[in-house]
């Protein structure tokens, strides 16, 4: 009976140990408010999008997404928690409830919408997939890769257009397909693939990030699919999946108004109603998302508009020299139109 | 506690047989509780996502390449022939994995045993740092090897006529298919059959009239000529599928990736250092007696060990030697970690593609569960039919 | 005098020449193996020592520098080895998880002395467990928290390895009773439960622990991944740990059992008094050698994304400097599982020596 006793005493200790860990909350936007923290999963190293620095902080346009959601929500861009997932685990960590949002430039596609169980927020980065080649093979466009030994991830977009495209082209290639990132960016610029295929962002990242000579890579000029990068959450919570949508919206609102993170105080002085709006000047449209009034202010304020998010991770000045392209406003001929905010 | 004491006026709560079916419902009502309880969740977080249950999935398409592939498979077959051919490589692995490992640890044995003070240092060395380290680590040191020490196809290593080694693998001819081999290979099963009879009646002569009878050198004489013999009655056709270097890549014969080499290897050192103690434990067991006893009688040093220790070192090897098999196969889904498309990483994949996480997950535990059990059941018939029979 | 010396002199060397001919030529085999064995050491072994040690570098600013010396790169380990033992566990505090280590190491050594096998030695173990969830975990006494997704590297492998030992082993001598038991119920429970385990791959449990359990729980509820890892250790050595008591059980003669009915001691008395004991010193050895199973599988986790020795070797070999100093940082993980893991392997067979 005594040993019993003591088994008894010892499991309820582990479990109070375990619970203590966690945490008691409603659906997401509760569960949020409650831990104190937003939950992000992220890339575990990918240049400009969502990469640790040498202190661990996470930098990069997701990483700076999650922060805006945090803004909005929490009115601390700090309060952010990131998981590293591989591309298997960031399915799995999104629908067991580990994450609230997966900010870790991830394709949108109908069948993830539909059958996996997420919604998608709206696109923070258009990209399309292409191949990345060493300059020294003398491949100028991916049509002559017919036998080639391709990198690629497992549980991508990627790999399927990648064998849709060689398939209706008539070709054959030899897929080297790893896990981590790592490990397939060592394969490419080990030679043992000859070419290395995702969207051309992660290219440009990879090259940026890895290459010991990025002059010795060439990224091929074809662009085999387009790969729309948005956020996403889980089915079923409405409320959730609305201030996220609305976190991008009022970044790239805020960007076609002209408000920055440095002007965002003169702007709370505006007379345009529009902006008014946005920033909670005139009430309504927090309460109408269930956060505070002041959320886009402290989004602009606190992590800045999409261009200058834009600028900071991926822009001219950054190792990846992305153009805005089609990831400009759409009065300038990009794609990045903000919905009303009323 | 073998007697239910049922003493008539006893209540039922100090009987020890109600105690017992109570205590056995107890049990088995809390594990029912919480599976459901489990179940039930993950019910309801599927359901809100949208998420349908059920195979159905299996017959879609599945999107993906993969290589290598033991039977033909494109991107257009279905999610279940993705898991085939998955599996059939982790069979592939397991299979090859289990004979070198057993006859390089068969080896390693004998040589821990060795009178050389030198070669046994040497194979303690061997058997102390496989034990003694993770084998994921293992099979990374093998796989960058194997990875950085060889060129690019260009410049690709010729070692033999035929035979080239660069870091996209080891490329070697094969021969190509004829429909005269059809014939050869009924002659090879003909004379396999052929020398198990022979085995069988050499060993019944034996017994019956003591004269030996040297089967293993008939027996090879057999399986080596007779097919032969076929071959060259068909007319020799022989044409070696050579690999050509494309544009890429070799084209033709058969290339073993490095991925594929180094999980292999990897396996096959790690599990041959436990094998090599396997061994030696069960050679050692056999009492000193017995080979003093078949020195006495005449017998030469090269025999005692195939004739007399080994036979009975077998006997008590067979455990501990099924478990070390089971170790492999299982050891086998770490190809996930350096890119070889084992059937974990498909049916991974798959998962990650479907979102359907509960079917994908009950799918490999049954195809890992029923491979385990398939090896012990194996394992098992063999070590009955080698074990003493007691009173 | 002369003499004498000479014959100091001479009789060792043929004990010398003895030793070698009975150990390295006594057959022509023999000798054909030692010629083999010593040209292959000629051939590798210098050419190894000149890069781990003539060559190696323990003070270089980046790999590069290191590779103009042509040798081994040591000084990517001088440089990142607190981060490949402690990982992202904030720097200041690093002296904490250094701290656990010890005591978990003093721990282990402490269960091999037989004098404290007994009350005393659960004790000490749940005081160490206290004091490591403390030191670790902080928020108390003035220490400042720090959350388990820091737990990486060296104290990581040994939390989770002994983790899995102190709470998988009561269930595993559980399960090893029930497996004997005769009540039909609870036998093929046990059972099933521990072929179920023991059918499995590592990976597939880890897996499942890590990346689907929380599928399974309500949404309000979630566990920090670390321990859900821990959870599937647990789960994972009982099933092997069972085996290797139920071993030891019957290898008890059924005497005893008779023995401690006839003297009316109850199933659980019978238990703990008589059988449990002689049981449980049998299955020592065997015990031990799942233990260090168990921690070789840590190094699994970083498949799950957790940080252990491995990732961290692989984050430190992102950095550009020290981008082909892998097999240095291998060396290194490797040096320290060896270390661990042969002693205990030492231990365990003194003790098999011992009886």
């Amino acid at each position: 009976m005594r040993s019993l006793k003591r088994f008894g005493f010892a499991v309820t200790a582990v479990l109070g140990l375990v619970w203590g860990d966690s945490a008691l909350a409603g659906p997401t936007l509760d569960g949020v408010k409650s831990r104190g923290v937003v939950t992000c999963a992220v890339n575990t190293g990918l240049a400009g999008f969502g990469m640790p620095d040498q202190q661990g902080d996470y930098k990069g346009l997701d990483a700076d997404t999650c922060r805006a959601i945090a803004a909005a929500v929490l009115g601390d861009a700090k309060k952010v928690k990131f998981i590293p997932t591989t591309t298997q685990q960031r399915f799995t960590v999104l629908q067991s409830g580990e994450a609230d949002v997966l900010t870790r430039n991830t394709t949108w596609t109908l069948l993830r919408d539909t059958e996996q169980g997420f919604n998608f927020a709206p696109v923070t980065y258009y990209d399309g997939q292409g191949f990345m080649v060493a300059k020294k093979a003398g491949i100028k466009s991916a049509k002559e890769l017919d036998g080639a030994t391709i990198c690629v991830q497992p549980g991508t977009t990627t790999e399927l257009n990648l064998a849709d495209y060689f398939r209706t082209n008539r070709m054959t290639f030899k897929p080297l397909v790893v896990e981590k990132l790592a490990e397939v960016e060592n394969a490419f610029f080990s030679g043992r693939c000859d070419a290395y295929t995702t969207d051309r962002s992660g290219l440009a990242a990879t090259r940026a990030g890895k290459a010991s000579n990025p002059d010795d890579y060439v990224i091929l000029p074809d662009v085999i699919s387009k790969e729309p990068l948005a956020p996403a959450v889980r089915h079923g919570d409405d409320e959730w999946f609305d201030i996220v949508k609305w976190t991008i919206y009022a970044m790239i609102g805020a960007e076609e108004k002209g408000i920055a993170s440095s002007s965002v105080d003169d702007a709370l002085k505006s007379e345009d109603p529009d902006v008014k709006r946005m920033l909670g000047v005139t009430p309504g449209l927090g309460k109408a998302l269930h956060i505070d009034e002041k959320w886009a202010y402290n989004v602009i304020k606190q992590v800045g508009n999409y261009g200058e998010v834009f600028e900071r991770n991926v822009g001219s000045k950054t190792p990846l020299k992305l153009e805005r392209g089609l990831n400009g406003l759409w009065s300038q001929g990009g794609l990045m139109y903000a919905m009303p905010f009323r | 506690m073998n007697a239910s004491s049922t003493r008539r006026g006893s209540a039922w709560w100090n009987d020890e047989r109600s105690r017992e079916l109570l205590f056995q419902a107890l049990i088995i009502g809390v594990v029912i509780a919480v599976l459901a309880y489990l179940g039930h969740n993950a019910t309801v977080n599927l359901r809100r996502q949208g998420i349908v249950g059920g195979f159905g999935f299996l017959s879609h398409e599945a999107g993906f390449e993969i290589s290598p592939a033991l039977i033909p498979y494109t991107p257009a077959d279905s999610y279940a022939d993705a898991m085939l051919v998955g599996l059939l490589n982790t069979l592939l692995v397991a299979a090859i994995g289990i004979v070198f490992a057993t006859a390089l640890g068969l080896i390693v044995g004998l040589l821990r045993l060795s009178g050389n003070w030198l070669v046994a240092r040497l194979a303690l060395g061997y058997v102390e740092l496989m034990r003694n380290t993770p084998l994921v680590l293992q099979l990374f040191v093998w796989w960058n090897l194997l990875r950085i020490s060889a060129p690019g196809p260009r410049a690709a290593w010729q070692v033999l006529p035929g035979v080239f080694v660069s870091n996209r693998g080891v490329a070697f001819p094969v021969p190509e298919y004829d429909p005269g081999f059809r014939w050869v290979l009924a002659a090879l099963l003909v004379a396999i059959l052929a020398s198990a009879a022979l085995a069988r009646w050499a060993g019944r002569r034996q017994a019956r009239t003591g004269r030996p009878f040297p089967v293993l050198s008939a027996a090879l004489a057999l399986i080596v000529l007779l097919p032969t013999v076929v071959f060259v009655a068909l007319g020799a056709p022989f044409h070696l599928d050579i690999p050509q270097l494309g544009a890429f890549n070799f084209k033709g014969g058969v290339t073993v990736t490095p991925e594929f080499a180094a999980l292999v290897f990897g396996l096959v050192v790690y599990t041959a250092a436990f094998i090599g103690e396997i061994v030696r434990g069960g050679i050692q067991a056999v009492s000193r007696g017995q080979s003093e006893a078949a020195l006495a009688l005449g017998l030469k040093r090269r025999h005692v060990l195939r004739l007399v220790v080994l036979p009975q070192a077998v006997r008590t090897m067979i455990p501990p030697l099924t478990n070390e098999y089971l170790n492999l196969a299982k050891n086998s889904t770490l190809a996930v970690a350096i890119g070889f498309a084992d059937y974990f990483s498909v049916a991974n994949t798959i998962l990650n593609q479907t979102g359907q996480a509960i079917e994908a997950m009950t799918l490999i535990a049954a195809v890992y569960l029923s491979l385990s059990l398939g090896l012990s059941l194996l394992m098992n018939l063999y070590n009955r039919r080698v074990a003493l029979v007691e009173r | 005098m002369a003499d004498i010396a000479h014959a100091a002199l001479v009789r060792p060397l043929p004990q010398l020449y003895r030793w070698l001919r009975a150990n390295l030529f006594a057959t022509p085999l023999s000798t054909a193996l030692t010629l083999l064995v010593l040209y292959v050491l000629i051939k590798v072994v210098p050419p190894l020592v000149d890069w781990a040690i003539v060559n190696a570098s323990l003070t270089a600013p980046n790999e590069q520098a290191c590779a103009a010396r042509g040798g081994a790169c040591w000084a990517f380990i001088a440089k990142w080895y607190r981060f490949i033992l402690f990982g992202r566990y904030p720097y200041s505090e690093q002296w904490r998880p250094a701290v656990v280590v010890l005591l978990l190491i003093m721990l282990l050594v402490a269960s091999c002395d037989r004098r404290l096998w007994g009350r005393a030695l659960v004790l000490l173990w749940a005081a160490g467990v206290a004091a490591v969830a403390v030191l670790m975990g902080g928020g108390v006494l003035d220490l400042p928290g720090v959350d388990t997704d820091l737990w990486n590297g060296l104290p990581l492998a040994l939390i989770l390895a002994v983790g899995g030992l102190a709470l998988g082993f009561p269930l595993a001598v559980a399960l090893a009773l029930g497996r004997q038991s005769h009540m039909p119920g609870v036998r093929a429970f046990s059972v099933a439960y521990i072929e179920f385990f023991r059918g499995l791959p590592f990976i597939t449990v880890l897996f499942m622990a890590a990346v689907l359990f929380p599928l399974f729980l309500p949404p309000e509820v979630s566990i920090a991944k670390l321990w859900r890892v821990e959870v599937a250790f647990i789960l994972f050595l009982a099933a092997y740990l069972a085996e290797v008591v139920r071993g030891g059980l019957q290898a008890i003669p059924r005497g005893q059992y008779e023995a401690a009915a006839a003297l009316g001691l109850g199933y659980w008395r019978q238990m703990r008094l008589v059988i449990l004991p002689q049981a449980l010193r049998i299955a020592i050895p065997p015990l031990v050698g799942t233990f260090i199973g168990g921690f070789k599988d840590t190094a699994l986790v970083s498949i799950v994304g957790l940080f252990d020795l491995l990732q961290d070797v692989a984050v430190g070999t992102n950095d550009p400097s020290w981008r082909g100093a892998y097999i240095e940082g291998y060396a290194f993980v490797a040096a320290i599982y060896f270390v661990f893991c042969y002693a205990m392997s030492r231990y365990s067979r003194s003790l098999e020596a011992r009886r």
